[in-house]
């Protein structure tokens, strides 16, 4: 006897599990049970699980009986017409959903060939073995499985339009791509996201070859012309927020052009932007170090001082600045209340971003690279119709990562764009590369996609043909505008004296246990010390206990605390991490003595 | 007189020997050769100690973990790559693949039977092995041994080595011959437990072959017949009349150095990382590795890479502390101390002084002109 469980509650046995199954479901089919309701019969513990709560995750699939699949002809002639619908084939139980406990029972065929008599299901298309990013590469399998995961990853980063009301809303690191266009070479996937309401590309022209050296090492090369002519460009917002904090006692931060009294006032003309409101005005252009909001705060340590000074009640500003590096267009300022009460204002700063040496561009085949040259168009290669090249793309990125569906959606998006149709590029079900072929043939181009190409700077013929066409390109978020970063002195840490850590506040570039090293494997060993001198303290030493002495600026004379001012006091430079480990020993009731020695 | 180390005079004369140059010719050659050799010279201040250490350290981090298979070609599990190389360096005990090879002498590998009868006298054979059931009597306190004649046979092992064997490591018990089995009894009544535990040590009892070879695998080449075995056994590989003594070679460093000596464990080491690096098709000058296997061997034992090994005996409590268990290093100095002379490297950057390396090395000293 097998138990029947009814959403994991006891319902009932079956003497004979398996035609229990079978016959429940095939009145399912026919409409006399619910649709939502799924049979499982599991063998190992002898139980059969009837499921119809929510939150499964189910998938349709074509019922086969005998091998023979219920989804006829007629039925996708019907649907292409909108004679039937979709609904209708499940109901008639055509297609069915099958959650991920009854799966276990079927035997689900993927391709027509495949089918047998044990089948008894048979999937849609072979693309649902892909998940919903990876199945938008287009000839994903042309290509080698382990990149479109990788690739995958990186759709996530390109630029489009996230969402249409982007004007309106107040997202941290935004980029909105200017002109993104439908990819010409599409995939099946595409259609069902419904990517043309939100792309993110642009469809460019490719030539696969080097040009002067700079593609080497994954780079690419931009056509100056096409930039200029608004490719790949951007927009970066990003909003800064400040509110109206109330304090202890009543007291109220203030938003409005602090006045010279105010402690840490700036300057005037970091404020020269504000309207009377305090608020920059919209369409300003700031650069950095320029007040966006003003704002005055009360007084940090209220009542502490009060009865000394006069100088405690005065109020402390803290307005919102643009960071060093920074500039942009005030885009838009909303005045509102947050969920406190307090008043709010937030303002959006409008970047736009021009491709620039350093922004990182991708195909969707995971060739991805870095703009080394903006290449002037009278420079670049031309073919024989007079097409310059908006990318000119490496071979060398090819043969070693073997993905051939690169090239595959160059000769693609080339008959696309000869013939004006979108191609369908469907992992597993596209338009063959044979077809692609014979149809660029017929367009009048060679068919193996090359073309004849001539020197840009000396306008010689080149002797080999340069493959060309036209190509989805992504350009990824990555921009060396919010990367880009050096310093020479700036902020220090407080306990280390060692400079900051991260660019966001001007901090230092490390050198680190392996910059060390090739510094050490050198024998630069003058040119480390001076590296490593950016905590660089000079102490005075005890030469008769070895501890730290003081020295006394008032008096202007050394002294040691424990020996007194008649021993021996000598200055030693160390760096200052090293005094904080003495200190930090000292404190663990370790006596490190620093026993001095001549030098020289 | 020439500056040039022994070999190289000895080399040098075996080619004008061969060439015969004129004496003029002969005092050219040499300034010549003189001249390149001093060049070659390591300079002093050199960080080599460095140098080694980054020429490993850049290529390893390339090594692939990936290593292919082929179907129906006997093989054997070796670990290899960076986890081998690690092994090595770390001069860990025992590898987690030990194996040898035994090239054997001609006269014993003529025929492939003859080979087949060699591997199975190196395959070790215990008592659990050749006998199809180990029992427990538990009615007349026993233990009953019940042979496997086919499997005696294919090894060519006697009953009455078994026996003897048996009497050797259980000199308490008497034996008994039965029809088909061997029976153990104690003299006087054994418990159970202890009964238990008798079977199971009878099982792995010794009877034939090299002790800890657990496979193996006879394989042809250009110079015969070499025996690729799983688990090594120098010593008792070397009492063996049918290999080929000189030619012996085994991956268990350790066992090499206790059985040949330190300086047969320094070329262990040199060939075993040499083996690792070449199957990654990498290339690491040999000098490197030469300079890591001295310092590793150079105390007469093998000392590995690692905090007990070479680097836990760095001079420098600083030194020491800063590569691993800090405190410990920092407790025991405070204890007994110790002082720091400042004369390696990671204590001059901790301090931000010059390291005493290239140029931070010569110190300049200069008569002053008192007047």
């Amino acid at each position: 006897m097998t138990d029947i469980f009814l959403n994991e509650k006891f319902i009932g046995t079956a003497e004979h599990p398996k035609d229990f199954v079978k016959q429940f479901r095939a009145e399912r089919r026919r409409g006399a049970l619910p649709l939502e309701l799924n049979f499982t019969y599991d063998e190992e513990m002898d139980e059969i699980l009837l499921d119809s709560t929510r939150g499964r995750a189910r998938r349709p699939l074509i019922v086969l009986e005998g091998g023979k699949s219920k989804l006829t002809e007629k039925h996708i002639e019907d649907l292409k017409n909108g004679e039937i619908k979709w609904e209708k084939l499940v109901k008639e139980g055509i297609i069915e959903y099958i959650d991920a406990a009854e799966e276990e029972n079927c035997y689900i065929a993927i391709n027509d060939e495949d089918v047998t008599k044990e089948h008894t299901h048979q999937e849609i298309g072979a693309i649902v073995i892909l998940g919903l990013l990876t199945s938008l590469t287009p000839y994903a399998n042309y290509g080698p499985g382990s990149k479109l995961i990788k690739e995958s990853k990186m759709q996530k980063q390109a630029l489009g339009l996230y969402a249409t009301n982007f004007l309106l809303r107040m997202n941290t690191d935004v980029n909105i791509l200017h002109y993104p266009q439908i990819p010409i070479t599409k995939s099946f996937m595409h259609d069902v996201i419904s990517f043309d309401k939100h792309p993110a590309g642009q469809n460019i022209v490719i030539a696969v070859m080097s040009y002067e050296g700079y593609n080497m090492e994954d780079a690419i090369i931009l056509n100056k012309a096409s930039v200029d002519r608004g490719l790949a460009r951007s927009s970066y917002f990003k909003p800064f927020t400040t509110e109206e904090l109330r304090y202890q006692g009543g007291l109220v931060d203030e938003i409005s052009i602090p006045d010279k009294e105010v402690k840490g006032y700036k300057s005037e003309k970091d404020y020269r932007l504000l309207e009377e409101d305090g608020i920059v005005y919209t369409g300003a252009k700031v650069k950095e170090e320029d007040v966006l909001i003003g704002k005055i705060s009360p007084p940090r340590f209220l009542g502490e001082f009060e009865e000394f000074s006069i100088a405690a009640n005065i109020k402390r500003e803290s307005s919102v600045s643009l960071n060093h590096g920074e500039n942009g267009i005030v885009d838009m300022t909303l005045l509102t209340e947050n969920e406190e009460g307090n008043r709010l204002v937030q303002i959006r700063l409008r970047n736009q971003r021009i491709p620039e040496i350093g922004d990182k561009f991708a195909s969707r085949h995971l060739q991805k690279g870095i703009v080394s040259f903006l290449a002037p168009v009278e420079d670049i290669p031309f073919s024989v119709s007079g097409i310059t090249p908006d990318i000119i793309f490496s071979p060398h990125g090819i043969p070693s990562r073997m993905s051939i569906s690169h090239l595959i959606e160059i000769i693609a998006g080339k008959v696309g764009a000869l013939s004006g149709e979108y191609i369908d590029g469907t992992t597993f079900d596209a338009l063959p590369e044979k077809d692609l072929r014979k149809m660029l043939k017929k367009l009048g181009f060679r068919e193996n996609g090359t073309e004849m190409f001539y020197n840009g700077i000396t306008g010689q013929e080149f002797k080999a043909k340069i493959y060309s066409g036209n190509m989805y390109y992504l350009k990824l978020k990555h921009m060396v505008a919010n990367k880009l970063h050096a310093r020479a002195t700036g902020k220090i840490q407080l306990l280390t004296r060692q400079p900051i850590e991260g660019r966001s506040q001007g901090g230092g570039l490390r050198v680190g246990e392996m910059e060390k090293d090739c510094f050490v494997a050198h024998g630069a060993s003058l040119l480390l010390k001076e590296r490593f001198d950016s905590d660089r303290t000079t102490v005075f030493i005890c030469e008769e206990c070895g501890m730290l002495a003081i020295y006394d600026n008032f008096k202007n004379r050394e002294y040691c605390p424990k020996c007194g001012s008649s021993v021996k006091i000598s200055s030693v430079e160390m760096s200052y991490a090293f005094k904080l480990l003495i200190d930090e020993l000292k404190a663990l009731c370790i006596y490190p003595r620093l026993l001095l020695g001549r030098k020289y | 007189m020439t500056t040039l180390p022994e070999h190289l005079q000895k080399e040098l004369e075996e080619h004008f020997k061969k060439f015969k140059p004129n004496e003029k010719q002969k005092q050219e050659i040499t300034k010549r050769i003189e001249t390149l050799y001093e060049d070659a010279k390591i300079a002093p201040g050199e960080a080599i100690g460095i140098i080694t250490a980054e020429s490993f350290g850049e290529p390893s981090t390339q090594m692939t973990i990936s290593s292919f298979h082929f179907a129906g070609v006997a093989e054997m599990n070796v670990t290899v790559g960076l986890v081998r190389l690690i092994e090595v360096f770390d001069a860990r005990k025992k590898p987690s693949t030990p194996q040898m090879k035994l090239p054997l002498k001609a006269k014993y590998s003529k025929t492939s039977e003859m080979v087949k009868e060699v591997s199975m006298k190196i395959k070790e054979t215990k008592l659990g092995d050749i006998t199809e059931e180990i029992s427990i009597n538990v009615a007349k306190g026993s233990i009953e041994i019940i042979l496997d004649k086919k499997k005696m046979r294919d090894t060519d092992i006697k009953l009455s080595h078994i026996l003897t064997r048996l009497k050797e490591s259980f000199k308490t018990l008497t034996l008994k011959e039965l029809k088909d089995s061997i029976s153990l009894k104690g003299k006087d009544e054994i418990k159970l437990s202890e009964l238990y535990k008798l079977k199971e040590k009878a099982k792995t009892i010794h009877i034939a072959g090299l002790k800890g070879i657990t496979q193996v695998l006879p394989i042809k080449d250009d110079d015969g017949y070499v025996i690729h075995t799983a688990g090594s056994n120098i010593e008792d590989a070397l009492a063996m009349e049918e290999v080929d003594k000189s030619k012996i070679t085994s991956n268990d460093v350790f066992e090499i150095a206790k059985v040949l000596g330190i300086e047969a464990a320094r070329k262990a080491i040199i060939n075993e990382s040499l083996k690792v690096i070449k199957d990654q098709g990498l290339d690491i000058d040999i000098r490197h590795i030469i300079f890591l296997a001295d310092v590793m061997t150079r105390g007469g034992v093998i000392k590995g890479v690692t905090r007990t090994g070479i680097t836990g005996e760095k001079e420098s409590v600083l030194a020491r502390a800063s590569f691993e268990t800090p405190m410990k290093h920092i407790i025991n100095a405070t204890l007994i101390g110790e002082r720091d002379d400042l004369n390696s490297v990671v204590e001059n950057v901790i301090i931000n002084q010059p390291v005493p390396l290239g140029t931070g090395l010569p110190g300049l000293v200069m008569k002053s002109n008192k007047k």
